[in-house]
């Protein structure tokens, strides 16, 4: 076998073409590099924000959240609400289809929201208060309560998993327990499924027909006019790769760059650092509320008169105090439901004769405390070491048990005593969009045994969140806020170990990146 | 030779079953539930009991693992919990890269060490002999992530010759399939080179010392053949030995190499699966693995005798 010179030439000539092709594509195409892994697409069965982030483009909801926090409508045309909240009647905007080309219609949306009502706790309020979920027509269907809900509008456009994420019937008929398989939709982006390499690939292209809202996009609200052919998510589980991808131009946009890698990448002149999300999130310092020295009220203040929020935010955000704030809410701070009222034990220098006494007082005499940390998440592992040092200064005797989260996350949800596979402490963290209101903020649900892990139960922060619910103005409902907020520090439902955000970063060629709660691809182009 | 084939062929079934029951008890008491990861941080216990009941995990071992079994023994290997694809499908999906990666580096570490070790040795003690052992040692000490990381910042980012992650399938060309492949195959090659050159190193010395060489020598054969033809044949069982037994490094490095230049293998799939607990998936591709490696030891058995025929005695 021999070459001839001219085909050595012409094979080399074609391989170096490739990357001219490759940059052609790559103007039609974002390369995005999501938070984590997209194992499934369904953000009703499941509360991943990284799966809602991908399904919000697939789906839509039947309204959206602007950035001042306003549901806006989306996939209505508009709504019409009984003067006393009882009958909620909407009407969807025209043109609606889905990506197979059938129409959207009012019975895809009944059995969309009949299966996220069985998920979400906005839903299943609503659900306690339905007399009927009902088609008027195609394009019409209408509420009707045996009680006053103010908060519709809200529950339809939320912007947390489970998500009132619209689907075709026959998806949504799926039990709500399960996964969905079928990933057709009506948002501006299709999910080909074809091309779904599960831990490294995820690929969405623009839906043809979709028809934007005139208005201009703002978060989950106004029109979503798709400037890409083709999103492709990069899975990059490793930072240190994921940042270098970034800085070489092989990918566009990295959702969650880790702080270690902020000063190298905002060194490079074709990269750009941002906050990503205003709403940023609240460090959580989780209790078993079900078991001594934490079922008494003593011991979990104990720890509000030791935690240190300054030490919790270092070890999270690094060196960067741009990135934290110490808050003694538990709500956002900045949003409008923020107060400080009850956050007393968390002011000021720490107390740790005072907490030593507390815990004594509550009966504790140096049994193990296990305290669970998800060693394999980085806000996780920086938090439970500074806790293992507060414990020991309280004189409390730590069993550190250094896990990885998906073992946390199973483990958790055990009530067992703490000796026989249960569990004292963990640390988790809370978007700051969940906790704008009590609407997604399942952590701060205090109703015992049916509340979130920890089972805290405390009377009077579910009476603020009932108010909250009723509450038919701002000032109703900032005043339900205050209380919930003095109920959820007096019984101690959690430690908030303070308010942190993250950062993002793109290409500098890219333009209309926004700060909201979630990865936002509409209006995004390539400058 | 066929009967000592098939014999060897025979023994590698209770093995095999061995490892299928060993995998499926191992994940049955690991602490960890993918009904958890589901339901993901809103959820409620009460939430992630009733996904449990859906994916069918609250059912006892033995009727999981028999219903397991009875689908991989109709080459079945079960559907992911998370991404609702079949096993085989996903493992499909990903053979390419992986075997890529390993054929690679498997080739490019044969073809730098077993020269490097043959050299060595004819030239014990020069700075040539301690310039190899120098490498190996090196190679055997840093870490792949350490060595993929440095070679992606001078030939990625400083010089910007090669990309810093990813694969071109072969399909798309040779040449930029070779492109993908080349840090991670240098990376992943480091540690394997070593071995195998310390090794080769070792046995040539062994079989250089002998008297057949000395003959040899004394006949005037050239240094080349003396090395190539005569010692390293001699010399083979080991260095074989150690290149089947280098194959299960690979596995493990390949996880890793996957990790840092984010190759979509099978590596990734399984660190992914074991992060999120898809049982489907963990079972399925450990059993390919543990396949892979007890044919691997099969073909070297094999070799042996090819290569030594006293062993089939």
């Amino acid at each position: 076998m021999s070459f001839a010179r001219r085909d050595v030439l012409k094979f080399a000539a074609g391989a170096l073409t490739v990357p001219a092709v490759a940059r052609a594509d790559a103007a039609r195409v974002l390369r995005f590099v999501p938070q984590a892994n997209l194992s499934s697409l369904d953000a009703v069965a499941g509360t991943q924000y990284v799966v809602r982030n991908a399904a919000a483009m697939v789906w839509e909801t039947l309204y959206g959240v602007d950035s001042s926090f306003t549901p806006q409508p989306q996939m209505c045309e508009g709504h019409e609400a009984s003067a006393d909240f009882r009958t909620w009647t909407f009407r969807l905007r025209p043109g609606l289809q889905w990506h197979d080309g059938e129409k959207v219609t009012s019975r895809d949306v009944i059995a969309s929201l009949d299966r996220w009502m069985v998920r979400d706790t906005m839903g299943q309020v609503i659900r306690t208060r339905l007399d009927a979920l009902e088609a008027i027509d195609d394009r019409s269907f209408r509420f009707r309560l045996n009680r006053p809900f103010t908060k519709m509008l809200f529950a339809l456009g939320k912007s947390n998993a489970p998500m009132a994420l619209i689907m075709p019937e026959r998806i949504a008929r799926t039990d709500p327990f399960q996964l969905i398989r079928d990933y057709v939709g009506s948002g501006p982006m299709k999910f080909r499924a074809d091309e779904w390499v599960p831990g490294s690939r995820a690929v969405f292209e623009t839906f043809a027909a979709y028809q934007p809202r005139p208005e201009p996009a703002d978060w989950l609200a106004g029109g979503r006019r798709m400037n890409f052919d083709r999103i492709e998510w990069q899975i990059l589980p490793d930072a240190a790769t994921a940042g270098a991808a970034l800085q070489n131009g092989e990918v566009d946009w990295w959702e969650t760059p880790i702080p270690d890698l902020v000063p190298l990448l905002r060194r490079n002149r074709d990269v750009v650092v941002d906050i990503a999300d205003p709403l940023g999130n609240l460090g959580s310092l989780r209790v078993n509320h079900l078991y001594p020295p934490f079922s008494d009220v003593r011991a979990r203040r104990a720890l509000l008169m030791a935690a240190s929020q300054p030490d919790y935010m270092a070890a999270v955000c690094g060196g960067d105090d741009a990135l934290w704030q110490t808050t003694l809410s538990f709500f956002t701070p900045g949003t409008p439901l923020y107060t400080e009222d009850g956050g007393t034990l968390l002011k000021g220098a720490r107390d740790y004769a005072g907490a030593r006494k507390l815990l004594a007082d509550a009966g504790y005499n140096g049994e193990k405390i296990i305290l669970m940390v998800a060693t394999d998440l980085p806000i996780t592992k920086a938090e439970g070491d500074v806790t293992a040092d507060m414990l020991a200064r309280i004189g409390v005797n730590v069993d550190y048990q250094a896990l990885d989260w998906g073992t946390v996350g199973a483990r958790r949800a055990k009530k067992d005593p703490p000796g026989k596979g249960g569990w004292h402490i963990f640390h988790t963290w809370h978007a700051g969009a969940d906790c704008i209101n009590p609407a997604a903020y399942t952590a701060l649900d205090a109703g015992g045994a049916k509340a979130w892990f920890g089972w805290p139960d405390s009377p009077a922060v579910e009476e603020g969140i009932l108010a909250w619910y009723d509450a038919a103005d701002a000032a109703a409902e900032k005043a339900a806020a205050v209380a919930i907020n003095r109920a959820a520090f007096a019984d101690v439902v959690y430690v908030p170990t303070g308010f942190f955000r993250q950062y993002q970063a793109w290409r500098r060629d890219l333009a209309g990146v926004v700060r909201a709660p979630l990865p936002v691809f509409w209006g995004v182009r390539r400058s | 030779m066929w009967r000592y084939a098939g014999r060897r062929a025979l023994a590698t079934v209770p093995v095999m079953a061995m490892v299928a029951l060993f995998v499926f008890s191992l994940l049955y008491i690991a602490p960890g539930d993918p009904a958890a990861i589901i339901a993901g941080d809103q959820a409620s216990a009460e939430d992630i009991a009733r996904i449990r009941v859906s994916l069918g995990l609250d059912r006892p071992f033995v009727v999981r693992f028999g219903e397991w079994l009875w689908h991989v023994l109709h080459g079945d290997l079960g559907t992911s919990i998370f991404a609702n694809l079949p096993v085989t499908h996903m493992i499909a999906q990903r053979i390419e890269p992986t075997l890529s990666l390993m054929a690679m580096t498997l080739v490019f570490a044969i073809v730098v060490a077993v020269p490097a070790g043959v050299l060595a040795a004819a030239r014990a003690g020069s700075w040539i002999d301690r310039l190899v052992m120098l490498v190996a040692v090196i190679g055997f000490s840093v870490p792949v992530f350490v060595v993929g990381y440095v070679l992606a910042w001078v030939f990625a980012l400083q010089l910007d010759w090669l990309p810093v992650q990813g694969y071109t399938p072969l399909a798309r060309g040779v040449l930029a399939w070779l492109r993908g492949l080349v840090l991670p195959v240098v990376a992943l090659g480091a540690i394997y080179i070593a071995l195998i050159a310390r090794i080769t190193r070792a046995a040539m010395l062994e079989v250089l010392g002998q008297d057949y060489i000395r003959t040899a020598r004394a006949k005037g054969l050239g240094l080349a053949p003396i090395l190539f033809v005569h010692a390293l044949k001699n010399a083979s069982v080991p260095i074989v030995t150690v290149i089947g037994l280098g194959v299960a490094l690979l596995i493990g490095g390949a996880v890793v190499t996957e990790s840092v230049f984010a190759i979509p293998g099978i590596g990734r799939l399984v660190v992914d699966a074991i992060l999120r607990r898809d049982y489907p998936v963990i079972q399925g591709v450990t059993l390919l693995f543990s396949f892979v490696y007890v044919v691997v030891n099969l073909i070297v058995d094999l070799l042996y005798s090819v290569l030594d025929p006293r062993i089939r005695q």
